[in-house]
């Protein structure tokens, strides 16, 4: 990386580590689409500039940051990025590069793939390097017959675009492509997916072989009553289809089989609130255990050791999001309280709502953000009596009753109150901001990270520290540089 | 009376978003016995009003509002319906769908079954502000024309604008985080106040916020908002933090930011709205509530003057407001009219009264567009 041996930063050295943390922030935050505060486009606009800014001055950072928990929209729009723009790399970031890419497009979900992928086409990008990407990716695949069916246009797109040899004959990769390039002509396909598509236009069957997605729309087809296709289709649903029509699914007094305490933590808490105030009073014990149980395994080797912990959680108007991210950062800031309250030393755990909400089951998005004095509230000395080791916000940003007062008492308290620093401040925030770029920040005496699923804390926590100021430009290339080997050397093991 | 009196409100630190800055104004306990229902009518806001037997008004009403003052005096239930219009849940009997009653309304304030008064928001004041000295001369004064000795001021006609094309309302209101306890509003386009909304009760606010967007604004508020530069956001600054040892003393400083912002707001910002005597005419009068409505005292100091309609109750505390903001014409057309009718009519005598000569009174009732008034060989 561009490592400065020179302890001294200069200038230009702090420009670069900030405009790299921005870029970052950005990357975990920003998916595109509208937010409470500003509308899609502007989101686009703001993201893309942000994109080609820092792919034209730091592409080594910029690639280096598929290594990092960045959103798949981002991950997606670097990959997509960097391929555009090989001709700019040297042959030895290019190899990086590659890798980075593998081991990315490997962990994406494979409907975001296709898409990209399909982008690329669009974009009419045709490289050999691009091709023999995607060629492995579809290699790596596990059932490619199973994406013929589910990712059909996408996985056609693809094989086109690279010429994907779909030889006549035997093999599975020749019924693949005579299913989706000459449809109709074989009488039947060895394969069992491609065959219970054949059969799923006249027989309901069929229908519980494939894929939920595309079971869905032959249902839809054959009239088929929806509790009666969403009882045969549960065995082949994904966990988070599974979630998803849990409440559909229910039958009189007979809960469906989800288990819940496997969804991961911001999921779950999404699902949490969206079910009525009755429902989740009714169900505190289901709800709280599973709640608890994916908080301790997002913690996992964390658990317990950041001592005493106080937190802030937004639960202002604002975090009810869009209408495209619905209750969004509420559902950030409820999984935030579980996993800090196993992140913390047992019994050391302290979250207050911003509407002075104590049962953390029932929050909902209302009211202003006096978010000044419920900081104060947390920096009171927890049950022994002593000052909090961690704080952390969990907020948008904005601040309004009165706006301010937040960045003015962690300023006079930091100055006054605790200039020995013995109380470490993180603001995580899971909005981005359009106009400034970047996720708004409180104070500079807080480092402002950006935030999309609870899970990843510790690790923002960890990147929060350069935003601090306390930890200079060499640590974090150093820190980037390790998160890329470590994902590289994940990714070609896999 | 010839005051209003916001007591019992507290304003809540301010909400910016580009030029439109929204105060929230907060209530300790919603004012018992009054509250408010939105009536959605049909025609998309167009719709006329009969006045009397011949006279009619043609305006944009996008909804009314009806008072309910049927509830209970001792507070336990603040109307019959305890829930604002369409909020509320209910048995078999609660009507589903909103009831639209036939164009034309018949009168401004009209009362409906039950102790309940329908209303048309804003258009009392604005019917007040038009048909100011609506009759015309007493006397026959030679320089009169025919058409105002006959039929006196013609009906006037003034424009307003819908709160969407006032640039960034729209986006304001729907960010705004509402307070708990909120029961009204103050709207500031470019820190000039631009209307004031107050109902008796937080939840009948909840409902009527989003109305704000539907309803009339002046010519200026629409400049305003349309060539305004975002107005700064509200900067809390803790001063003397070296006195700060510990966090009761900071939390004691953070409290007296939040003071400082209300005092502020009511000395600085909302002064022209209360500092104002205003003139006013009582619509209707139920128990101990009474409409009114208030036209502003026309003087040309500057400041920003208020036409608006009121429910007090018998302490004279207002339980409900709504206010329009008159731009710099309309404030000098309603001095003019004001003089010439303080005068009797009389060319010179309102002359004399403005200090000015009787040509330049002419030419400044022309510019004002009442030439029609003036015989046409002045």
């Amino acid at each position: 990386m561009n490592t400065p041996d020179s302890r001294a930063h200069s200038p230009a050295d702090l420009v670069a580590a900030e405009d790299v943390l921005l870029f970052v922030n950005a990357a975990i935050t920003a998916t595109g689409q509208r937010e409470f505060r500003s509308r899609a486009v502007d989101q686009q606009l703001s993201l893309d500039f942000l994109h080609t800014y820092v792919r034209v001055n730091y592409r080594r950072v910029y690639a280096a940051s598929l290594a990092l928990d960045i959103n798949h929209h981002n991950a997606a729009l670097i990959v997509r990025r960097l391929l555009e723009t090989a001709g700019e790399a040297s042959p030895e970031e290019r190899r990086t590069e590659g890798r980075l890419i593998a081991a990315r497009l490997a962990a994406l979900p494979p409907q975001r793939v296709y898409r990209l992928f399909g982008e690329l086409r669009r974009a009419k990008v045709n490289n050999r390097r691009t091709r023999a990407i995607m060629r492995d990716w579809l290699a790596a695949r596990p059932d490619l017959g199973h994406d013929a069916v589910k990712y059909r246009a996408g996985l056609k797109t693809a094989a086109r675009h690279i010429h994907l040899p779909c030889p006549e004959g035997g093999g599975p990769l020749a019924e693949v492509g005579a299913f989706l390039f000459r449809p109709g002509r074989l009488r039947r396909y060895e394969h069992g997916t491609l065959d219970a598509w054949r059969r799923a236009h006249y027989e309901q069957g069929a229908l519980a072989e494939l894929p939920f997605t595309v079971a869905e729309g032959f249902a839809a087809q054959h009239g088929m009553k929806r509790e009666v296709f969403l009882k045969r289709a549960a065995p082949r649903m994904t966990r988070l289809e599974r979630l998803r029509t849990r409440e559909q699914r229910v039958m009189g007094e007979r809960r469906p089989d989800a288990d819940l305490t496997v969804m991961p933590l911001t999921r779950l808490a999404l699902y949490v609130l969206s079910l009525g105030f009755e429902q989740r009073a009714e169900r505190r014990a289901e709800l709280t255990g599973a709640l608890r149980a994916a908080a301790r395994r997002a913690a996992g080797a964390h658990a317990g050791s950041w001592g005493r912990v106080h937190a802030v959680l937004d639960d202002s108007f604002s975090s009810s999001g869009s209408g495209q991210k619905r209750r969004r950062p509420l559902a950030v800031a409820l999984a935030c309280h579980h996993l800090l309250e196993v992140l913390a030393a047992p019994g050391a755990y302290r979250g207050s709502w911003t509407s002075g909400a104590r049962d953390a089951l029932l929050v909902r998005p209302w009211g202003p953000t006096p978010l000044g004095m419920r900081i104060l509230d947390a920096l009171e000395p927890g049950a022994d009596g002593a000052a909090p080791d961690r704080l952390v916000i969990v907020s948008d940003g904005w601040d309004n009753a009165p706006s301010g007062l937040a960045g003015e008492v962690l300023r006079v308290w930091r100055r006054r109150l605790d200039p020995a620093r013995r109380t470490a401040v993180v603001h995580v925030n899971p909005v981005y901001d359009a106009e400034g770029f970047d996720v708004r920040r409180l104070a500079a005496e807080a480092a402002t990270a950006g935030i999309r699923d609870a899970e990843d804390l510790p690790a923002l926590v960890e990147i929060a520290r350069f935003a601090e100021g306390r930890s200079g430009p060499a640590e974090l290339y150093a820190y980037l540089d390790r998160q890329v080997a470590r994902f590289s050397g994940a990714g070609a093991a896999s | 009376m010839n005051r209003l009196e916001l007591t019992g409100l507290t304003a809540g630190p301010a909400q910016v978003w580009g030029g439109v800055r929204l105060v929230p104004l907060v209530r300790r306990a919603p004012v018992e016995g009054l509250r408010l229902h939105r009536e959605v009518y049909e025609g998309l806001g167009a719709g006329i009003v009969e006045l009397g037997p011949r006279e009619r008004y043609l305006s944009y009403i996008p909804h009314g509002l009806v008072a309910d003052w049927s509830g209970e005096e001792d507070g336990r239930g603040a109307g019959r319906q305890s829930a604002a219009y369409g909020t509320q849940f209910g048995g078999g009997d609660v009507p589903r769908t909103v009831p639209l009653p036939p164009v034309p309304h018949h009168r401004m304030a009209k009362r409906r079954p039950g102790d309940r008064l329908r209303f048309l928001p804003l258009h009392l004041a604005l019917e007040g502000y038009l048909a100011l000295h609506f009759g015309g001369p007493s006397t026959a004064w030679e320089e009169w024309s025919r058409t105002a000795l006959r039929d006196g001021l013609t009906p006037r006609a003034e424009d307003a604008y819908l709160g969407r094309s006032v640039r960034g309302l729209a986006d304001a209101l729907r960010i705004f985080e509402i307070h708990p306890g909120q029961c009204g509003v103050m709207v500031y386009v470019s820190d000039a106040l631009a209307a004031a909304f107050v109902v008796a009760h937080p939840d009948d606010y909840r409902v009527l916020h989003a109305s704000l967007v539907e309803d009339l604004y002046g010519e200026l508020v629409h400049q305003y908002a349309l060539y305004g530069a975002p107005v700064a956001a509200p900067v809390v600054r803790i001063g003397g933090a070296e006195h700060i040892r510990d966090l009761g003393a900071l939390r004691s400083a953070a409290r007296a930011q939040e003071r400082a912002w209300a005092e502020a707001h009511d000395t600085l910002f909302a002064r022209e709205l209360l500092d104002t005597s205003y003139a006013f005419e009582r619509v209707y009068r139920m128990k101990s509530f009474t409409l009114w409505r208030f036209l502003p005292p026309f003087v040309r100091d500057g400041g920003g003057q208020h036409i608006g309609e009121t429910i007090t109750d018998h302490k004279g505390q207002v339980a409900y407001l709504k206010t329009f903001r008159l731009s710099d014409a309309q404030i000098r057309r309603g001095h003019l009219l004001r003089t010439v009718a303080g005068a009797d009519w009389e060319l010179d005598r309102a002359a004399a009264a403005l200090g000015s000569s009787r040509e330049e009174l002419v030419r400044r009732m022309r510019a004002a567009g009442f030439s029609a008034l003036l015989r046409s060989s002045l």
